[in-house]
């Protein structure tokens, strides 16, 4: 609570809040695009070479737009896709330029130091060229977008001043993180769990790069020394309340933020997308999506992916601009 | 005939160029560093010492420091040349320009005398017009003027403040005397240049700068946002100031943010403001909030589609309504444009001592007319040594300097001349002060001019200082920024 009485009301454009949403998911998408380009390259090759790599556009819902350019998915083409081509809308490229664009917008209300981060990383992305995505530099270029993505985050978390943009920010960081987690599960646990139950025959090395490319590997085998199932993957990415990317945790922290501008902010109009969230949280408990597993999951994911969504238009709608 | 080798002769005590600087010769021009038949200033004797002893290549290694640092802070502005946009940074000159207090005692009494004079002249021609019918100056100059706006004819200012905001170009002349150029009453940029150019030279050259007594410039946006409450409605206790800019595409972006966050204020676009029940407000994610003050950085054009360009999509219908219903402040008042005119220009001297009884502090460059015909006919056969611009452009853009151009140059002129005489001004080629500038080949004398902002709300404050504009090519008289102008910190000594 304020130590200091209120001297005046600081208000907060609309137009700002729905800016400082968007910064949130583009930089996030940067971080998570960048880790499934880095885990697709390190650990999910097997004989399936273009397997493996179309595995990313259908992820990203892109195969049309993918097709559209490449005829076979491989490390290059994937990597232009994602890596070069500012014509594709979900390339590293094109969120940099949005996210950059936003933070300009923002300009007045980030910190100085977000907003030379952004710029310098923007520089650094905007000069990405066919040299630097040949195969010995791949990884290279994953670290350098992870990194600059986790520095931006880092630097939001100490120097953005906490009221009612930051807020909205933290909306958009939490929405990002459970969408693409849900994206990231369905896709692979539609190709990886078997038709019957012969959890012995699952190849140990999707699942690890599954879980790598929401980086939960490491605290997953803590959890499950066991090894894996199905269900339990789908729990922990799902459900676990200690995993910073599981799509439970991630919506909880949308409803504290929402709380939060509703209790100290007096913002009104958000019953909708509070009780839609509601419900959305509701049914991520184990027994649930333990039961939802063992059948299939991908109805549910993509409900959950429509809620999230529709979460979002609910939050822009009700305060955006 | 280098008068830096005549000065030696007469005086042994002159500054001396040396170390770094040996070879610094600013010929016939004066030079702000060493300035030539002046007393020296101890502080100046000093700052040239520690400037000497700067090996070229620290000095050369700063100033990449800072030039990276601009374009990564995105301290830039926007060039638009047909459908491309890039965006660059002013370049800065990391050797300061400095002005001792006697000269800033001058400078900003000259200022405030000149703000006090723009006010009350714009009061008197959308008011009495006694000015007009004492034939001081033209009725048709103002009347007919581009900038003079009819719907501010009888309407009140608070404070009879016009120009809350307002960028004064001055020049020095070869003798070291201050001249007014022209006077920037309607949206004046570049001051969040003459902040950051502080912070630059703190970061990349504080050595120089360690235990000088230099007076500050952090205090502008707690200054305008006083000013800015003061304008306010009167029976508002905690006024809404906003910036409202064109947005993020325009050349001046950076700055419409330095001064909502050097106001701490909300920066936003016409989009985000509406009027509804004759008030002005803004969108926010509480609803509509009420807004007091805007401080705008958008031409009278589009500041509201309802009384002036219909197309505008920058500003807010109804906004005019609500200033002259008194609901809302807008800074700079609408209609300022007529007082910062090439043509009014040539009669600030008398217009100063029309209102204040007083003899110009400052005095102007001495200009000639062209639409008076002994003018025009003075400027045709002496176009060569004038220069010679037009009254209605900015930017630096149409202006002839007569001794730089070509016979062809000035012939092409001498027709547009001839073709619209009442749209030109003449005035002679000034010998412009020259300041100690990093070059490629070595620190060499530069052209300057500077730009102090003056703040008025109730009183006038200047801002110590201002933007020191260089023109970095050699010989060039031309310091805009959008003319291969760069920028230095402006010191003024406490």
């Amino acid at each position: 609570m304020d130590i200091m009485p209120k001297r005046h009301t600081v208000h907060l454009i609309a137009r700002h809040a729905e800016g400082t949403i968007w910064l949130a998911r583009y930089m996030e998408r940067i971080e998570n695009l960048a880790r499934i380009l880095d885990v697709t390259n390190t650990f999910a090759r097997d004989a399936d070479d273009s397997r493996n790599w179309l595995s990313v556009p259908r992820i990203n819902g892109d195969l049309v737009e993918f097709h559209k350019r490449h005829q076979v998915a491989t490390q290059r083409s994937v990597g232009e896709f994602y890596l070069l081509d500012t014509t594709n809308e979900t390339s590293v490229q094109s969120f940099i330029i949005a996210a950059r664009e936003n933070a300009r917008t923002l300009r007045a209300l980030i910190s100085t130091e977000m907003w030379l981060q952004i710029n310098v990383f923007y520089g650094h992305i905007r000069a990405l060229d066919a040299a630097s995505i040949v195969p010995e530099h791949f990884t290279a270029v994953c670290n350098m977008l992870k990194d600059g993505a986790q520095s931006h985050t880092g630097i939001t978390e100490g120097t953005f001043y906490r009221d009612q943009a930051w807020h909205f920010y933290m909306i958009g960081r939490y929405l990002e993180r459970a969408d693409q987690t849900t994206r990231l599960l369905d896709t692979r646990f539609h190709s990886l769990v078997p038709r019957e139950d012969a959890s012995d025959n699952i190849d140990a090395g999707q699942w690890n790069a599954l879980l790598r490319a929401a980086a939960g590997y490491h605290a997953y085998r803590r959890e499950h020394p066991n090894g894996y199932h199905p269900q339990e993957v789908a729990c922990f990415l799902l459900s676990n309340r200690a995993f910073p990317r599981s799509v439970g945790l991630n919506l909880g922290r949308v409803e504290r933020h929402l709380t939060q501008l509703r209790t100290g902010y007096g913002l009104r109009g958000m019953s909708a997308a509070l009780e839609r969230l509601d419900q959305l949280i509701a049914t991520m408990t184990y027994q649930n999506v333990t039961e939802l597993a063992s059948r299939d999951l991908s109805p549910f994911l993509d409900f959950v992916q429509r809620e999230i969504g529709a979460l979002h238009q609910d939050i822009v709608e009700t305060f955006g601009g | 005939m280098p008068v830096g080798a005549a000065s030696q002769s007469q005086s042994q005590s002159q500054l001396q160029p040396h170390g770094t600087l040996q070879g610094y010769d600013p010929n016939a021009f004066f030079c702000e560093m060493l300035r030539q038949g002046q007393p020296q200033h101890p502080t100046l004797t000093l700052l040239l010492s520690r400037l000497a002893a700067l090996p070229i290549s620290s000095l050369r290694q700063r100033a990449a420091d800072a030039e990276r640092d601009l374009l990564e802070r995105g301290i830039t502005f926007t060039v638009y040349s047909d459908a491309t946009a890039i965006d660059r940074i002013l370049p800065f000159d990391l050797i300061p320009r400095v002005i001792t207090p006697t000269e800033w005692n001058q400078i900003e009494t000259g200022v405030i005398q000149r703000v006090r004079a723009l006010n009350m002249f714009l009061r008197d021609i959308y008011h009495e017009r006694k000015i007009l019918a004492d034939k001081i100056v033209p009725e048709a100059l103002v009347l007919q003027n581009a900038g003079y706006c009819q719907a501010m004819v009888g309407f009140n200012v608070p404070y009879n403040t016009y120009v809350h905001v307002c960028g004064t170009d001055i020049v020095r002349d070869e003798t070291g005397e201050f001249r007014v150029l022209e006077d920037n009453a309607r949206t004046p940029s570049g001051v969040a240049y003459v902040v950051e150019n502080r912070h630059m030279s703190l970061r990349v050259m504080s050595d120089l700068m360690t235990g000088l007594r230099v007076r500050g410039v952090e205090e502008y946006g707690l200054r305008l946002h006083n000013a800015m409450a003061e304008i306010a409605p009167a029976a508002v206790s905690d006024p809404q100031v906003v910036v409202l800019s064109p947005g993020i595409f325009n050349s001046a972006y950076f700055e419409h943010v330095f001064l909502a966050r050097e106001m701490g204020v909300p920066l936003v676009e016409g989009r985000d403001l509406t009027v509804e029940g004759g008030k002005v407000w803004m969108r926010t994610t509480a609803g509509l909030a009420a807004v007091h003050t805007i401080y705008r950085r958008i031409g009278d054009d589009f500041l509201d589609p309802d009384v002036f360009n219909k197309d505008s999509m920058l500003g807010v219908r109804g906004l005019i309504d609500c200033w002259r219903h008194g609901t809302v402040a807008i800074a700079n008042a609408v209609g300022t444009g007529v007082a910062d005119d090439k043509a009014i220009y040539a009669y600030m001297p008398r217009i100063i001592r029309y209102y204040l009884s007083e003899e110009p502090i400052l005095k102007n460059v001495d200009t000639r007319i062209c639409a008076e015909p002994e003018a025009l006919a003075y400027t045709l056969d002496h176009l060569a040594e004038l220069v010679t611009k037009p009254v209605a452009e900015s930017g630096g853009y149409g202006i002839l300097i007569g001794p730089h151009a070509s016979k062809q140059q000035l012939e092409d002129f001498r027709a547009l001349l001839k073709a619209d005489p009442s749209n030109y001004i003449s005035q002679p080629t000034l010998k412009l002060s020259v300041s100690p500038t990093l070059c490629d080949d070595g620190v060499r004398p530069r052209h300057i001019d500077l730009r102090p902002f003056a703040v008025t709300g109730k009183d006038t404050w200047v801002l110590p200082g201002g933007l020191t504009r260089v023109a970095l090519k050699q010989g060039t008289l031309v310091v805009n920024s959008s003319q291969g102008g760069g920028t230095k910190d402006t010191w003024v000594l406490a």
